[in-house]
Formats: structure tokens, sequence, C-alpha cells
């Protein structure tokens, strides 16, 4: 029993990282069609971008407390990862708005591959220790599962990122004006809203969020690298197609079932398939309940809802 | 081709008439001498010029003749591809047997070349176990491999860990696969029960599902067959989830590296193990060193110990047969018997070196310690 608590537990906590950032993909699907692949890229300039601010801080000020740290690393990472996101969208995606998809595209890839090179010029190849500022000691809420208090960061923190992107999107002027800019850029347009202002904002947000995602999955993991943020991008966009790509609380969904799928996929295939599959397997489970996702229902679990994408 | 050796042996007969008495045997040598681990390489380049220097100075007499080695070296980079282009150009240029490579990657595609050549070689560091297993009749190592390594550590985890459970992890990678599984089969013939095998990949940060599910067996020891990079990660989470498993890994997690990935969560349970000997610990480690330093005012760095011994293996051969023809002194390396820096050089009927020595770790005060 308590394993099976603390798998769930698990996968809510790499779901919660997974679902962060597969709202910045999501967003920019919604608004552009545009898959973008250096997403995850960001995300570990985001986190190497704290890294860096952290050591800089423990050699000027070595009495401060981690919490006030870890404040300032954000506050350095996430203006750093929106002027990235910002960057890309106005040097290399807005050329190549009216572009066949597939140009923007391979644009998006070659971003990627200009991050991890910029990234492994100035960091070097090296794995990175990532200070860990809340404590990783874990706690036993319940006898025989384990929970440290950076992983109840994560969930707490991300939940409420989530609600307040949801606010931002549904409540609020500009959150209108995305949605109108989902709808129809050019009738948005028409309308006397500033799409590209609206475009490049949505790109700024879904940077921010990677940046507080790369610090929350260095701090739990307790590394950085150049290349750390491949994976992660690549679940968390399977993520957001598992949930109905362009739409928010698909993003938010998917990313929380593909953590709880590959956790207890992990953990329990080998009982389920009789000993045929094992923990090998961890990785293409998550991508079977994908491809079946995607049979049964092609626009993904909360669909592609066309007047609420944003 | 055959023509062109042909050609050039016939030269060299001819150069060595014109020295009377002197004749000229080439020796190849080949490792990265550049790129990020060409430190280790020049060391292996050193450790075989040191003994060819040595047996020079010895002025020692085959068929009659005073013969002068000469050691080539080449870089292969660490890269396949021009580690089958170094070869082929070794054995154009006439060696009589060659000192490596580094590298598994690239000694195994190049011992095809040195086959084919006619050219034994004697590799100072690849441990890769398919060396060895292509059948080819004059590929040799000095350095034990990770069959023996794999054997070394269920050992180990039975023996004076007193595993009775144990789990595996490895990366799928062909070196970690292999290592685990070979671990795997000597910590079950030592009598300990395999509770759980689980995999991973070399590109995972988080491992805590299979860290879970391992948990509920309850092992006594956890071994990972990979590397560093999720070996730190990996003993970080088993803090966290509360696993007190003692930890072992193979050569890829035995690094400084490791330790400062893994940052709080190593401790004195935790063990690694690496093919060969800390150099105090070789027969002729402390003469050796001071031998080296004098010659090449360097550090021993890892290798240099068994590429000595194996330049010193490849020139004992041909004593012995009283030949430098490949064919001819082929059976005398084979049945080899000298002792050396690293211990006593024999071979097994596969080229492995007789009794590899393979040396455990353990994590204290900060850094790994020789047990």
């Amino acid at each position: 029993m308590e394993t099976l608590i603390q798998q769930i537990l698990n996968g809510l906590v790499i779901g919660s990282v997974y679902a962060l950032i597969a709202l910045g993909y999501t967003m920019v699907y919604g608004i552009l069609g545009l898959i973008n692949f250096a997403h995850g890229d960001v995300l570990m300039v985001g986190a190497l971008t704290a890294l860096q601010t952290m050591m800089f801080l423990m050699g000027v000020a070595p009495g401060m407390s981690p919490i006030a740290m870890l404040t300032i690393a954000l506050m350095v990472a996430i203006p750093v990862c929106m002027m990235i996101g910002f960057t890309m969208e106005r040097l290399a995606y807005r050329r190549l708005r009216n572009a066949p998809r597939l140009a923007p595209l391979i644009t998006a890839i070659g971003m990627s591959f200009l991050l991890q090179t910029l990234a492994m010029i100035i960091w070097g190849r090296n794995y990175h220790t990532f200070p860990q500022l809340i404590s990783t000691t874990p706690m036993q809420p319940i006898e025989g599962v384990f929970v440290t208090p950076v992983q109840i960061f994560i969930i707490i923190a991300s939940a409420l990122i989530m609600i307040g992107l949801s606010l931002l999107v549904n409540k609020t002027r500009i959150g209108r004006a995305m949605r109108a800019t989902a709808e129809n850029h050019r009738v948005a347009s028409l309308m006397g809203v500033d799409t590209n202002a609206v475009i490049a904002f949505t790109f700024v947000i879904g940077a921010a969020l990677a940046a507080v995602a790369g610090v929350m999955f260095a701090s739990n993991y307790g590394i950085a690298h150049y290349g750390m943020g491949f994976m992660p991008g690549l679940k968390a966009f399977t993520a957001a197609v598992l949930g109905g790509i362009g739409n928010l609380g698909g993003a938010m969904l998917g990313g929380i079932v593909l953590g709880l799928v590959e956790s207890l996929g992990a953990g329990y295939i080998e009982h389920m398939t009789f000993g045929f599959l094992n923990s090998s397997y961890q990785d293409i489970f998550a991508f079977i309940i994908l491809g079946l996702v995607l049979i049964f229902k092609p626009t993904g679990l909360l669909g592609e809802r066309v007047s609420d994408r944003a | 081709m055959k023509k062109t050796i042909v050609a050039l042996a016939v030269m060299g007969l001819g150069i060595t008439g014109a020295h009377a008495q002197e004749m000229v045997v080439k020796i190849g040598s080949v490792a990265p001498l550049t790129g990020t681990i060409s430190h280790l390489g020049k060391d292996n380049e050193n450790g075989a010029r040191l003994a060819v220097e040595e047996a020079n100075a010895k002025g020692i007499m085959i068929g009659g003749k005073k013969v002068k080695f000469e050691l080539i070296g080449e870089d292969d980079q660490a890269d396949p591809r021009t580690g089958t282009t170094v070869a082929q150009r070794l054995v154009d240029a006439g060696v009589k047997g060659v000192v490596g490579h580094l590298n598994s990657g690239t000694t195994i595609p190049a011992s095809r070349i040195y086959d084919q050549g006619g050219i034994p070689m004697i590799s100072p560091s690849a441990t890769n176990p398919k060396l060895t297993q292509q059948g080819y009749k004059g590929v040799f190592r000095t350095i034990a491999n990770d069959v023996q390594q794999g054997s070394a550590l269920g050992k180990f985890m039975v023996g004076p860990l007193g595993a009775k459970k144990v789990a595996i992890i490895d990366d799928r990678t062909a070196y970690g696969q292999g290592l685990a599984d070979e671990t795997e089969k000597a910590a079950k013939a030592g009598g300990a029960q395999i509770v759980a095998r689980e995999f991973t990949t070399d590109k995972a940060t988080d491992f805590n599902a299979i860290l879970t599910k391992i948990r509920a067996t309850n092992p006594d020891v956890i071994f990972f067959g990979g590397m560093d990079a999720q070996g730190g990660p990996m003993l970080r989470q088993l803090k966290q989830l509360g696993v007190n498993a003692k930890f072992v890994t193979g050569d890829g997690g035995c690094s400084p590296e490791m330790i400062k990935l893994a940052g709080e969560a190593i401790s004195g349970s935790a063990y690694c193990s690496m093919a060969g000997l800390p150099l105090e610990k070789m027969p002729g480690g402390a003469d050796f060193r001071d031998r080296f330093k004098k010659r090449f005012n360097a550090d021993v760095q890892i290798y240099s110990p068994y590429a000595y011994d194996a330049a010193s293996a490849i020139i004992a051969a041909m004593q012995k047969a009283d030949s430098v023809e490949p064919a001819k002194y082929l059976p005398a390396l084979k049945a080899s018997s000298e002792p050396g820096v690293t211990g006593t050089v024999a071979f097994d009927a596969k080229g492995d070196i007789k009794d590899g020595a393979i040396t455990l770790y353990q994590f204290k005060d900060g850094t790994w310690v020789a047990m």
C-alpha cells in the first residue's frame, strides 16, 4: 500500500513539472500553431542561470538565507528566459509567420541546437551540482511514504502558477486578447488587437514558466547540465498532445496523467504483464497510452476546444 | 596491399644490411593524443615508450643481430573511424606489434585491421569483453575485462558485504548492461537472491519510480551498472526515498564526478570498482613510478603500467622465439608468463589477461579509497 501511495506521489511531482512545461508548448501552439521545440532548452537556460546566480550570491553573501537566495535566483532566471523567449519570437519565428508550417518547425529545432550549444560553450560539458536550497531531507507523513519539502514545494507552486495562468487567460484584458488572437489573429488584428504584442507576450509568459520549471527540476534532482532540457521537453510535449494541444486545462491534465502513468507504469508493468515487460519499457508505456488516447480521441483528452484555446 | 608489405620488408632488409649488425624493429602505439582524454592517451604512449627504450638500453640480440626497437606513436582521437585509419597506416608501415588502443570503441574495429595484417596487438586499457571474443588470434589485453569486473563485484557483494537480497539496475548501454549481467550472474552463483532487476537510460534523471519499486523488495545491496551522471542523482533519490541499502557500482561511477553529483547523499555505504590495481599496490609500482617520472617528468595517470607491460610482453616473446616475425613470435606471446609491473603477464586462450586484478573502493572522507 505504501508503495502505491509513494508511486502516486512520485507521479504527481514529476507530473507537476511536466504540466508546467507543457503549458508553454500549448500556449504557443494555441496561438500560432507552432510547436516550439526550443522550449525545453529555455528550461535548461533558466536552471543554469539560476545556478550561476546562486554561485555568485554564495560568493558575495555566504550567510544569506536559502529562501532569499532561491528567490533572487528565480528573479534573475525568469527575466533572462523571458528575454530569450522574446528574442526567439522576434528574430526567428515572426519572420516565418506566413511561411509553410514546416519552416518554423525546423527553425524551432535549430533554436534548440543553438541554445544547447551556447549553453555548452558558456557552462561547459560537465554536469553541475545544483544547490538544494529547499531541504531534501525526507519526511514520513504516513509510515513508509517519504516526501521531501522540495517535492511539496513543487506540487504547491505548480498548482498556484496554473491557477494564476488560468485567471490571466480567462479574466484579464490581455487574456481576452490572447484568446481572440488564438481564434483568428487576422480578425483579431482588424478588431484593434495588437496581435504581434500578444504573440510576443505569450512567448514571454511561456519562457517564464519554463524558467520556474527548470529551477524546480534542478532543485529536485540536484543537477544541471546543458542537455537537461531535452527529455523533460519531449515528455512535456507528449503531455501537451495527450491533454489536447492548444488547450490549457489539457496541458495540466496531460502533465499529471503522464507523470502518473510513467511512475505507475514503471512500478507495476511487470506485474501487469506477468513479467513479460519490465521497467525498460517505462517510456514506451507512456507512449502506448498516448497512442491509445490519440486513436480513440484524436484531439487529446480534453480535445482541442477551438473557441477556448489560448 | 600484400605487395606493399613485401616491398617494405625488402626495403627494410636493405637498410638493415647497411647498418651492419643492427636491425630496426618498429612497434606501434595507438591512443588518443588529442581531445578530452588526451592526457590518458599520452600516458599510454609513454608507458610503451619506456619499455622500448629500456629494451634498447639492454642491447637485445635476436636472430644473431642487435635489435633497435622504434616506437611509432599514432593518434586515434578516441574516434573509431580514425582508429581504423591509423591501424592501417601502422600495418602498412610494417610494424611488428601494436600496443593499443585505449578505448574499447576504437580497439574493437581496429583489431580487425591488425588481424588481416597479421600483426599482434595488446590493448592496455580496453575492457569490453567483445574485444577478445571475435576469434582473432593476435588480440590480447593486459587489463581485466568487464566479465572479470562483474564477477569480482558479484563476489564482493555476497562476500564482504554479506548481501542476501540484491537489486540490480542498468542503463541499457552495452557497458552498463554487460557489467550488470555479469554482476548478477556472480551474485546469484554466490547464493544471493536477485529481488529486483530494473532498467533506466543513460539520459534519465528521475529514478523515483524504479527505486520505489526496489524499496518494496527490501534489498541489502543495490547495484547500478552505468555512469556517474546517473549514479549521482540516483544516490540522492535513494536517500530521499529513505532507502538504506548499500550502493555498489562499476568503474563508470568510480569517479570524483560521482561524489560531486551525489552530494550529501553519498556515504561510507557506497562502493565502486575499477579494473587494475592502484599504482602503489602493483608489484613493480613504486619503481615504475620513479623511472617514469625521471624519463618523462610526468606522473603516471592510469594505464601506462599496463602499456609498459604490453610492450615488454611483445619484446620478451620476440626474444624467446628468436624472431621478430609476428607469425613466429605469436606462439611465444600466447604462452608468455612474465613478471611485469602490474603482476604476472599471462594470457588465457582468448587473449585476456589471466587473473586480471580488480580493485574495490569505498567512499571515505570525501573520496574513493582502495579497499
